[in-house]
């Protein structure tokens, strides 16, 4: 009896000790951050993050426009990637003939093992020309608009948000594939036998996945947040604020992979490093706010369920 | 006891011997000279197989970095360091000018097969942004029979620090007030227009694909992938393409009035055949080395790499370092503490 239970102290203490070590290197990564970066953080306070200005020569430095070029991918990645990424989750885990299903996931899967940056190069030579046809050809009342202004590059925000959106595909389909494929077979009789059509069977199947297929959309939105690589090869690296498509413009993973071997000058450096802890700060609070919604789906959907279970017990 | 002391003094004599039979040094720096440094590298480990000596093109940024925390043995810049890096340092570094290169405008315009005319204020309102289109006044005006179409310029640069920017913008702070006010001079600055990728690769890779892009490459680079490029005008008036003599030409000039500490900018140097937009590249070594014995290594290595060496830059399309300069470098090096 001893013996077990000393096995059992020592794999909890052992796992715990793995939960602790995470905890401490998230903490310890922040605090390098903040130390690193102190003289800018001196220097500039919160201003940092309202200035548009990135200037070596003169020591001026601003946040704003890689955190607005972050954000604006990603966002655009994310509303070009989730409906697609969404679909095929559905197409495999619904409607697809079952000989299909295995090519379809490994040809999924394949997406996600191409390295970024081979994904860079394939932007550089492909997508970007491809882009700049597109750009070229927009009609003029479109060019009118401020979200299609600019002269037609090829490099900028419209090539980077596609590629982002190709790269975070493969992530959120096949989680949001997972968690479909998690959902009950007596849920899904349930409905057909209350006479539901095939659509009406798969909106109930995503209304009970909800919270993975959430978590799902999260994940690439994380992914799409800190690409480096493949973003900076195409995305034309101008550090701007602009909601034009067409505009290049610039996001913080890609000036710190720039310009971070180079930098010589103190300030300088500790800029970077403040950027770095800037989109730290923006990635965690992406994921806390993406886990406190998540949570609050879930919450709905428990109270649903234990308030149905409840009386039968004070009833015996 | 005995036997620990014998083990001990037959251990440390090992060792000695293994340190004396492989030495190997680190250095790390600009990337610009990295294909010669290599070369440069390798020859001389044939003539002395016992020395290695290491060296990572991070760029020059880097390279002064890591020789002022004293993490590799020399370093290698494109642009001199500034006086509050030389203060920061532990210990007086010396620069010591090893090859000379070049920078090169490239373009792409739609219908122009032609080489086209460049001059310094011109370049330099095209990158401020002044100029926007091909067919601006001022460009034409360079290029009497070249039908320049009224395409948009799209301007090309670097994104990460370089010191092929630092030539470029050097050049640029001595030929156009503007630019020297307004934007300045370093590896990293802020381009007032453009868009910008990362290396020689990146800038010319946009040129390539972009209808009306300009850029500028580094002339080695130029050379060994076959892309064209412009000629520029000199101080003297005269339009010259760069090559190994035309870069020569601005060494030479710049040898007849050379500083002590051989920090010294040769961008728009006077003379009818010299390349305006030349620059030496540094190895840079501490006075007073730390480590004697690579102290004197390095120090027989540059002997070398002024004279033997020399030869090799050519042949891949660096200029040589000129004679009296050398003799110049020769002295220095003798000033190097390795006793």
């Amino acid at each position: 009896m001893k013996k077990t239970r000393s096995d059992d102290l020592g794999f909890r203490v052992g796992t715990g000790l793995f939960g602790v070590i995470l905890i401490g290197l998230v903490a310890g990564i922040a605090f390098v951050l903040y130390s690193d970066a102190s003289v800018a953080i001196w220097k500039f306070g919160w201003r940092f993050w309202q200035t548009e200005i990135w200037d070596p020569v003169a020591g001026e430095f601003g946040a704003r426009p890689f955190i607005w070029g972050t954000l604006y991918s990603s966002v655009l990645a994310l509303v070009i990637a989730g409906p697609i990424a969404l679909g095929i989750a559905i197409y495999i885990s619904e409607l697809s003939p079952a000989w299909l299903r295995k090519p379809l996931v490994f040809l999924t899967e394949l997406l996600a093992a191409i390295p970024s940056i081979v994904y860079g190069l394939w932007g550089i030579f492909v997508l970007v020309p491809f882009v700049r046809r597109l750009e070229a050809g927009t009609p003029d009342w479109m060019r009118a608009l401020p979200l299609f202004s600019g002269p037609p590059l090829g490099l900028g925000m419209l090539s980077a948000a596609l590629l982002l959106a190709i790269m975070i595909v493969p992530f959120s389909s096949s989680v949001a594939r997972e968690v479909l494929r998690a959902v009950p077979q007596a849920q899904r009789e349930g409905a057909y036998a209350l006479g539901a059509t095939r659509w009406e069977a798969i909106r109930m199947a995503l209304f009970y996945a909800r919270t993975g297929i959430v978590g799902s959309i999260m994940l690439g939105f994380g992914r799409a947040l800190g690409e480096t690589m493949a973003v900076t090869m195409v995305i034309g690296n101008t550090p701007q604020v602009s909601t034009s498509l067409f505009a290049p413009q610039y996001t913080m993973a890609a000036v710190i992979a720039n310009e971070f071997a180079e930098a010589a000058d103190e300030l300088h450096l500790n800029a970077l490093v403040e950027i770095g802890l800037v989109l730290f700060i923006i990635t965690l609070g992406v994921n806390v706010v993406s886990r406190a919604f998540i949570w609050s789906l879930g919450r709905q959907s428990r109270t649903r369920r234990v308030r149905a279970v409840r009386p039968a017990p004070e009833a015996a | 006891m005995t036997k620990l002391a014998y083990g001990a003094v037959g251990i440390a004599f090992a060792g000695a011997t293994l340190a004396a039979q492989s030495m190997q040094i680190n250095g790390a720096g600009a990337t610009f000279p990295a294909p010669i440094y290599t070369k440069w590298f390798s020859e001389y480990n044939k003539l002395h197989p016992d020395i290695r000596i290491n060296y990572q093109p991070l760029g020059s940024g880097a390279g002064v970095r890591q020789i002022t925390g004293r993490t590799v043995f020399f370093g290698a810049s494109d642009g001199p360091m500034t006086p509050d890096q030389l203060l920061a340092a532990p210990g007086k570094i010396l620069h010591l000018p090893t090859v000379l290169g070049a920078v090169v405008p490239v373009y792409n315009v739609p219908g122009v097969s032609q080489e086209l005319k460049f001059s310094g204020p011109v370049l330099a309102d095209i990158f401020l942004g002044k100029i926007t289109k091909w067919n601006d006044p001022a460009v034409v005006k360079l290029n009497p029979g070249v039908n320049l179409p009224g395409a948009d310029i799209v301007v090309a640069h670097r994104s990460d620090g370089s010191g092929t920017t630092y030539i470029w913008v050097d050049y640029f702070s001595k030929v156009s007030p503007e630019w020297k006010k307004r934007v300045g001079v370093a590896q990293s600055v802020n381009w007032p227009v453009g868009v910008a990728a990362a290396k020689n690769d990146g800038v010319a890779a946009i040129v390539s694909q972009t209808p009306g892009a300009i850029g500028y490459v580094e002339l080695i680079y130029a050379l060994q992938t076959k892309t064209a490029y412009g000629q520029v005008q000199n101080a003297n008036g005269k339009f010259v393409k760069a090559s190994i003599d035309s870069v020569t030409a601005a060494a030479a000039e710049a040898a007849k009035q050379m500083p002590a500490d051989y920090r010294v900018s040769i961008t728009n140097a006077p003379g009818d055949a010299v390349y305006p937009i030349s620059s030496f590249t540094w190895l840079l070594l501490y006075q007073d080395p730390k480590d004697k014995a690579q102290g004197k290594a390095m120090v027989d290595f540059m002997k070398w790499a002024l004279t033997d060496g020399q030869k090799f830059a050519g042949e891949m399309g660096y200029a040589p370092i000129p004679k009296n300069v050398v003799e110049m470098e020769m002295k220095t090096l003798a000033t190097i503490k390795i006793q």
